[in-house]
Formats: C-alpha cells, structure tokens, sequence
C-alpha cells in the first residue's frame, strides 16, 4: 500500500503488546491496519519481534515427545497450502477488508444522527472495533474515555484538543482526555476505532442513546 | 548441534523454502521445536498441548517456508511469531489481524550479507538480553509471556534495539524501490 505522511504513530507498548500476542483483538486489528500503511511502524514492530526471537532462543528447552518430528513429517505429506493472504480493498488495508469482508460497499452503516455512521466490526471479548463514518464539517459528540480508544484515519481527516489527523494517522486516547473530533471540510471522514471501555458522553441525549448504540 | 549459528538457520530455512529439503527442516526442528515448546509452557501451557503446538508451529514453517525473508527476520524471530500467533489461537479463541504483506513478497534471492547481519542482530540481542540486569529483564519476559497488558508494559526495554529497527526500514525501502 502507498505510503502517505504519517504524523502519529503507534505507542512502543502497543507494538510491543501486539508483538508478545497480548493485546486485546480489536486493538490489533488497529495496530495491523496502521502497520500497514506506515513502514515506521512496520520496521518498529520487526525490531520487537526480534526481541521474540532473542526469547525463544535463550528459551530452556523442553523435550519434544518420542517420535514428534516423525509425527511432523506425516503431517508435511497432507498439509494444504498456506491459504492466500488477505488483500486490501480500496482504502481498507489486508486485515481490515478482511473483518469487513471487502471494501467500503461491503459495510453495513448503522444510521447515529446528525450524518454520523458506525458499523461495529466482530471482535473477541476485551475490547471492541467499530467503522466511524463522519461526514465533512460535522463533530462527534464531546466525550471522555474510562479506558483507552485508538482511532486510525483511513479517508479525511479530523481535528480534536490535540491535533490534526489525517489518512494514516492514529490518535490514541486514555482517560485523561476528553475531546471533540470534528471532521474537516472536504471529504467525509472515515476512521477505524477500538476502545477497552464505553465511551462516556458529556451531552446527556448520547449518553441516554449509548445503550441503544453500543458506543 | 550447539555450534550453529543464526545465518546457518536462515541457510537451512532456504533450503527448505527452496527445495523442500527434509534434512534441513529436520535440524530446525531439533533446534527450535523444544525451546517453542518450553516458551509455550512458561506462557501457561500444559506440557501436552504445548508438544501439540510446537508441532503445529514447525508444520507451519514449512507450510509458510515461501513467505521467509532473511533479510527482514532471524530464523528465531520467525519461529517466535509463528508460535506467538498459535498461542493467541488456542489460548484465547481469537483471530490474529495481521499486517498487509508487502505486495511483493520476500526477495527470491536475498542479499547474503543482509541475511547474515539480521541473524546477527538477533543473536547480539540475545546476549544483550542476558546481560540485563534481572528485574529488568524479568519485565520483558513477562511482557512477551503474555502477563502484562499494554497500560502495564513499559516504553523503556533498556535494549539496544535502533540498530534492528532502522536495519529492517532499510529492507523495506528497499523492497519498495525494486518496484519502481
């Protein structure tokens, strides 16, 4: 995929949490999308990965059964072929259009008010995804975070407290921060988000759709 | 045994990705297969699922031999994010989302001496991870068992992990300039 001018990137703790294998599904599916894009990113993970490896050899070492590699090369005779890696669909990069089952024509939007459009995307226990279709011009409403909310922008850009973020960007929110994201004037502002924790909506109509919505 | 050294794992990896050669993925498996196995174990696995895993992961390596770039991973490194993704698979019943592979796959024929640098990085990284001190270095291993969660996981390794870094960027910029 292109690269594009990446401005904010993914923490060393989330990178080092999705090397080990241990971060949450849907903030992996995050953290695989913006790798994607960002060859930073990319080399940042490899060099934790290589801290994996380091692991696994000064692993001590545990006895394989009697018979194991035998067992292995049975097992060669029948195996099939990798399966094809995903592809990227449009502005959805490998393993999102993967979750989506392909491109923005594939989403199925939930209508939030005001324009404003989310489709949650299946993910294990812990945390989860969702699509965020916010048209040019428009605000999310004003909220704060109980756990952590990582968003990545895939088309447009939007604009909090903190700082501009466009394609590729990743904003990375903990409880400290309580923010507004408007989107630009311009194209309508699509964004991959995962959170740990529901948001908590400032304005009390949000707050009484929350449950409705499953924001 | 005991006197091979990383780039003679990649060796052995080409051999198998290239001829499907027996003997090789044979001297991977002796070599990796019990200390894959003895990760997954001290990640909270039982010894039988563990042996059951470990197989499954050499199976994978030479399914996946095809998809090995020397100049981007050690052997070790690969072998970790394979069993890394089999562990989330039986652990916790949840899809691994991978990143895109670069649309033109590893080098058929990789630079020699870049191969041999990544090996060597990886086993620099090895002895500098001996060497921390131990509280430290408990820290990571906790992190790579799976124990910390991300808000708990330090940005700090105290790790010379730059060299690594910029080397695998120097790949992939590489990489992408042989498509223009």
């Amino acid at each position: 995929m292109k690269t594009v001018a990446i401005r904010h990137h993914l923490s060393d703790p989330l990178l080092i949490a999705y090397a080990a294998g241990s971060l949450p599904e849907a903030f992996g599916l995050v953290v695989a999308a913006h790798v994607s894009l960002c060859d930073d990113c990319r080399a940042r993970l490899g060099g934790f990965e290589a801290l994996g490896g380091a692991m696994v050899e000064r692993e001590a070492v545990a006895e394989m059964g009697e018979g194991s590699l035998e067992a292995v090369f049975v097992r060669l005779e029948s195996l099939p072929p990798a399966p094809p890696p995903p592809c990227r669909a449009g502005i959805f990069p490998a393993p999102l259009a993967d979750y989506v089952g392909g491109g923005l024509e594939a989403v199925k939007w939930r209508t939030l008010g005001m324009g404003v459009r989310q489709a949650i995307l299946p993910t294990a226990k812990g945390a989860s995804a969702r699509l965020l279709y916010i048209p040019a011009g428009q605000a999310v409403p004003d909220h704060g975070h109980r756990g952590t909310e990582m968003t990545l922008v895939l088309q447009g850009a939007f604009r909090d407290e903190m700082d501009r973020f466009g394609p590729g960007d990743v904003e990375i929110a903990t409880e400290e921060l309580e923010h507004t994201p408007v989107a630009e004037p311009g194209a309508d502002c699509i964004c991959l988000a995962a959170t740990d924790a529901p948001l908590r909506f400032t304005a009390l109509l949000p707050r009484l759709l929350q449950p409705l919505f499953r924001i | 045994m005991g006197t091979e050294t990383e780039s003679d794992w990649a060796a052995l990896m080409l051999a198998v990705r290239d001829r499907q050669d027996r003997a090789a993925f044979a001297a991977l498996f002796r070599h990796f297969a019990p200390r894959v196995k003895g990760f997954l174990m001290k990640s909270g696995t039982d010894a039988v699922l563990a042996e059951e895993c470990a197989q499954d992961v050499m199976a994978t390596l030479w399914q996946k031999a095809h998809l090995f770039d020397a100049s981007r991973a050690s052997v070790a490194t690969w072998v970790f994010t394979i069993a890394r993704n089999r562990r989330i698979d039986a652990a916790r019943k949840a899809r691994r989302p991978e990143p895109e592979e670069l649309p033109w796959g590893p080098e058929p024929e990789p630079d020699q001496a870049e191969a041999f640098e990544t090996a060597q990085e990886t086993r620099r990284l090895t002895e500098a991870l001996a060497d921390l001190p131990e509280k430290q270095r408990a820290l990571i291993e906790r992190a790579f068992y799976g124990d910390l969660s991300h808000s708990e996981i330090a940005a700090e390794t105290g790790l010379p992990l730059g060299t690594i870094k910029s080397r695998i960027r120097l790949a992939l910029d590489r990489l992408r300039q042989r498509l223009t």
